[in-house]
């Protein structure tokens, strides 16, 4: 039995780490001139993220029990948005 | 075979097609068999996102800067994956207060403010026109790049062309009609176009594919697949500058895009119009979290192939970036891929300009040209009978005026610009609407004025840094005006403000209107306060999923559901004004006469149904007017809560009265009882006096009875009759006098002869007077033991007498016959004259001790003993020493004699003097 939010933490996690992954600091790393497989180093990690985040929010939302996880009482999960949204840098 | 009327025919078949589309869903819609309730096609009508910027843009961006086109998609991406809590929320907001566009939202949220509305209309209006400019500009280079088929040429500016032969002109038209016909059919009060969105849809899927198909071919038919362009962009050298993100302002400029994106992916407002208005289910939006980021993820997977297979197969430069799309299958020869891509991109600009023309005429005919008519000629307006019509007028011209302007645009300005640099303007505007929005829906505490503030702040700096540099590469105010800033000043510069240089003007001008907007929003927020309507407002947003029921609104109404249901059908006719009502009555099972009053539930479910057409400032007016302008201003409100507040009062007060009456019965209650109590004694004294004279009463009368009937009785006989007569009567008037004075002591209306008395004297003169009885009595003896220097007392001398009498009396009564003594001793005692009267006769028992000081109580069985006394000796003594401020009590075992023992206080004097021999004796 999972844990009734079990999703939505799940996505908070994802953005989060999106927002990482997809940002100047790793970025650095990747900001190679070389190529991996014939296609520059950073092209293929930002379309390799870009992918695998996708696929993860995928299986995500589409897992059973997804629908019903995110759908649960509203009303209890007004409070928690407050604490997510402060996560997402465009709000400010 | 590319000529001039093949590519038109194409076109117009294209949008043709369209047109069909558009006009099935909508059949189907009125079937009520929707078409577009579906996850997929809510997730492709998103995709309205990419615009021929997407199409021809990108590529031009990533041939000249590489990457950096990407934060633009990877912001959406983002945004969606937390879609289900910011974008559902927004959705679920709207449907509740039936939103229509992005000011409806915003002027809603700050207490359905006029002002609101229509500045984030104006902001909408001034910062898209360039962006739909832009789609115009591209599907006039696309056709003039094609019509020169099988030669490469880049079109001369426009602005020589006439502009009757202007495609442009034709195109900005046909999408008007286009807009026209299927964005205001009707007015409706949940505003869902869904011929419309199955068009979008559709073209949706046209541009993917289109750009797909040229994407493969470039990289897999003209190179050996993905590897092979960037190995050979690699030996090229110069075009391996590409393959990375060079310097801190490509970071910065990184970061402030990826931004902009996630913002404008929900606040653009041909975004708001598809992801929230134009939802009809709000669990779509599970299914468009990933459907949607995999539509932008499929579409910019070609894009740096072809902008690189551009840049190699056009060394020599010449050929805009924007076109590769275009000139790379055109240079293969491939002149259907070229058709083809042309039609991917005229699909991807038309989807563009219908929705965002749908979207500014509903905002600037509900949020802007409404209220102002409503405002100025209220008085004529708010009597027509026909506003359906009117609104949809507004809304048409309204249409045609955007499409013109924005053709005007493209003509005057446009040209100085690359695709993207306009586009991401225009994104810098819509970002000006994020703080007011996220602000809105997460805390309670944003106000009208802070929103007001923000917005404006945000807008001015975003033109001064945006707006008006871009007039300066056109030519209208000196180009002086970026190089060196206004008048000179190089601290003003709109490109590197207050010396923030170094970066591109869009990160530029990002950083300081979200610096301006966000702190101007939360700091004037911080320092205003919110009206009453704010207040339920902001509270009714940030708690969507709390309550979602509308908060009730204060009204004193006196309208009639008549009036509202006239209301309705002026604004949405007659059909659906009823259905709207019949849906109440569904939804709410209750039955609504023409002629009933108006309730708080009607009223505002009429607004939201009215707010559904005119939006929610307008619909706020219009509901006032019919509820006979009986709307309370804050000042009405205030005194309802000054009313209430001293109706709190007056029922504190009633509180308090009714405490005070309980108490007050509670004392009347306790008196009642006590009086019960007294009536009670009261019967029971009656009833022993009567007893208790009766008896002697008898004894006189048998015995006088005996002496009248027989009148030869003996003379011993008769004088032994005559005594016992005389003693009884003796013994009654005793008694009565007893009665009396008792009676009279209880009442306090006896007299008292109050004096300073030497104890000793009053005592020795009342065991004097009894000197008699106990001569009669020889068997007992009498012993006093009385000191000389008792200090005064303060008493009444015959009063005192009697109580000595009386113990002394009783004593001699109680006696052992044999042997029997009496002692009476006296001494002072701590401001007392302390009497103790002492013997050894029978003794009282315990459960007598208390009794014999009440009224006819007598130790022992007074039913067999002959009782000793009146039984009132006793009782008279205790209501003395009380009223000479002392005690009387007892000591006693049976067999084993009695102690009475009593107290006086001291007279003043005695008292003192008696301290003073305390004293001495120490």
């Amino acid at each position: 039995m999972q844990a009734p939010s079990r999703t939505r933490e799940l996505l908070v996690a994802l953005f989060l780490l999106g927002a990482l992954l997809l940002a100047p600091p790793l970025l650095i790393i990747f900001n190679q001139a070389a190529r991996v497989f014939g296609v520059p180093t950073l092209y293929l990690y930002l379309f390799a993220v870009w992918a695998v985040l996708i696929a993860l929010v995928a299986l995500a939302v589409e897992r059973r029990h997804a629908a019903n996880d995110l759908a649960e009482a509203d009303a209890n999960v007004a409070n928690k948005e407050s604490g997510e949204a402060a996560g997402e840098p465009s709000d400010a | 075979m590319l000529s001039g009327p093949v590519i038109i025919t194409v076109a117009f078949l294209y949008l043709g097609l369209l047109f069909a589309i558009a006009y099935y869903g909508d059949k189907r819609a009125d079937q009520g068999r929707s078409l577009i309730a579906n996850p997929t096609i809510y997730a492709l009508s998103i995709a309205v996102y990419c615009t021929s910027w997407t199409f021809y843009g990108s590529v031009g961006r990533a041939a000249s800067t590489g990457v950096d086109f990407l934060p633009i998609y990877l912001g959406p991406t983002l945004t969606f994956i937390v879609a289900w809590f910011v974008i559902r929320k927004i959705i679920r907001i709207s449907k509740v207060n039936r939103i229509t566009s992005i000011a409806d939202f915003v002027a809603s949220r700050y207490g359905k403010s006029f002002q609101l509305g229509g500045l984030v209309t104006v902001i909408a209006v001034v910062g898209i026109l360039p962006y739909i400019s832009l789609q115009l500009k591209a599907i006039s280079t696309s056709f003039s790049v094609l019509l020169d088929y099988p030669e490469i040429v880049m079109p001369t500016t426009p602005a020589s062309a006439v502009f009757l032969q202007d495609t442009a002109f034709y195109v900005a038209l046909i999408m008007g009609v286009f807009a026209i016909l299927f964005g205001t059919r009707h007015i409706d009060a949940s505003e869902h176009h869904e011929g419309m969105v199955a068009a979008i849809a559709f073209e949706s899927i046209v541009k993917l594919v289109a750009f797909l198909t040229v994407g493969l071919f470039v990289t897999f038919g003209i190179y050996g697949g993905f590897g092979e362009i960037f190995a050979q962009a690699e030996a090229s050298g110069a075009l391996s500058r590409l393959f990375i993100i060079d310097g801190v302002a490509a970071y910065t400029s990184w970061i402030t895009l990826t931004l902009l994106a996630m913002g404008a992916i929900v606040v653009l407002p041909r975004q708001f119009q598809m992801l929230v208005v134009e939802n009809v289910d709000e669990r779509h939006l599970r299914k468009a979290m990933w459907l949607f980021p995999l539509y932008l993820l499929l579409i910019n997977i070609f894009v740096l192939p072809i902008a690189f297979a551009g840049l190699l197969h056009f060394p020599q430069g010449g050929v805009d970036g924007d076109t590769f799309v275009l000139t790379v299958p055109m240079k293969e020869q491939r002149p259907i891929l070229a058709l083809i891509a042309f039609i991917g991109g005229l699909s991807a600009a038309t989807g563009m300009i219908i929705v965002e023309t749908i979207a500014l005429a509903t905002m600037v005919c509900n949020d802007l040209v409404m209220p102002l008519l409503l405002r100025v000629g209220r008085l004529h307006l708010s009597e027509r009978r026909d506003l359906a019509g009117i609104l949809l007028t507004i809304r048409r011209a309204t249409i045609i005026v955007v499409v013109l302007l924005g053709y005007a645009y493209v003509r005057l300005i446009g040209e100085s610009y690359a695709l993207v640099t306009i586009g991401l303007v225009s994104f810098a505007a819509a970002m000006q609407f994020v703080p007011a929005i996220v602000g809105g829906i997460y805390w309670k505490g944003a106000t009208k004025a802070g929103a007001v503030a923000g917005l404006t702040g945000g807008f001015l700096v975003w033109t001064y840094t945006l707006l008006l540099p871009s007039f300066a590469r056109s030519g209208w105010i000196s180009q002086s005006f970026v190089e060196n800033g206004p008048l000179g000043l190089a601290l003003l510069k709109p490109y590197a403000l207050f010396g923030l240089a170094g970066l591109d003007p869009i990160a530029h001008a990002t950083i300081w209107t979200l610096l301006v907007n966000v702190g101007l929003f939360v700091g004037v927020s911080l320092m205003t306060f919110q009206s009453i309507i704010e207040r339920s407002q902001a509270v009714q947003f940030v708690e969507i999923f709390k309550r979602s029921a509308d908060v009730g609104r204060v009204w004193r109404g006196r309208a009639t559901i008549g009036d509202l249901k006239e209301l309705l059908v002026r604004f949405m006719g007659e059909a659906r004004a009823n259905a709207a009502f019949a849906r109440f009555e569904r939804e709410n099972k209750r039955h609504l006469h023409d002629h009933g009053p108006a309730d708080s539930d009607i009223v505002s479910y009429s607004e939201r149904q009215l707010a559904g057409a005119i939006g929610a400032a307008s619909a706020r007016i219009m509901v006032a007017s019919v509820l006979r302008e009986e709307m309370h201003n804050i000042d009405e409100v205030v005194q309802i809560l000054d009313e209430a507040s001293q109706l709190v009062v007056y029922s504190r007060q009633l509180e308090q009265k009714s405490r005070e009456l309980e108490a007050a019965t509670a004392e009347l209650r306790a008196a009642n009882e006590r009086l019960k109590e007294l009536d009670k004694l009261k019967d029971d004294f009656v009833a022993t006096v009567s007893h208790e004279v009766r008896t002697p009463l008898t004894s006189i009368r048998s015995f006088s009875e005996i002496l009248r009937d027989n009148p030869d009785l003996d003379a011993d006989q008769r004088h032994k009759f005559v005594s016992i007569v005389v003693q009884e009567s003796e013994r009654l008037s005793r008694l009565i006098n007893d009665i009396l004075d008792l009676a009279k002591m209880e009442a306090g209306t006896s007299e008292w002869h109050m004096a300073d008395l030497a104890p000793k004297a009053v005592i020795e003169q009342a065991l004097a007077g009894m000197a008699g009885l106990f001569a009669k009595a020889r068997h007992v003896s009498l012993e006093t033991r009385i000191p000389d220097d008792l200090p005064p007392i303060r008493a009444d001398a015959d009063r005192l007498t009697q109580v000595i009498v009386n113990l002394v009396s009783n004593a001699e009564k109680f006696c052992t016959k044999e042997n029997g003594w009496i002692r009476l001793e006296a001494w002072q005692e701590a401001g007392f004259l302390r009497v103790d009267v002492k013997d050894n006769g029978i003794g009282i028992a315990k459960k007598d001790q208390e009794k014999i000081f009440e009224r006819f109580q007598q130790a022992g069985n007074t039913l067999t003993d002959k009782p000793q006394g009146t039984g009132l000796g006793l009782p008279i003594c205790r209501q003395i020493l009380l009223r000479f401020g002392g005690a009387i009590w007892v000591d006693s075992e049976p067999d084993h004699g009695a102690t009475f023992s009593f107290r006086i206080p001291l007279s003043q004097s005695g008292a003192e003097a008696g301290a003073a021999t305390f004293e001495t004796a120490q």
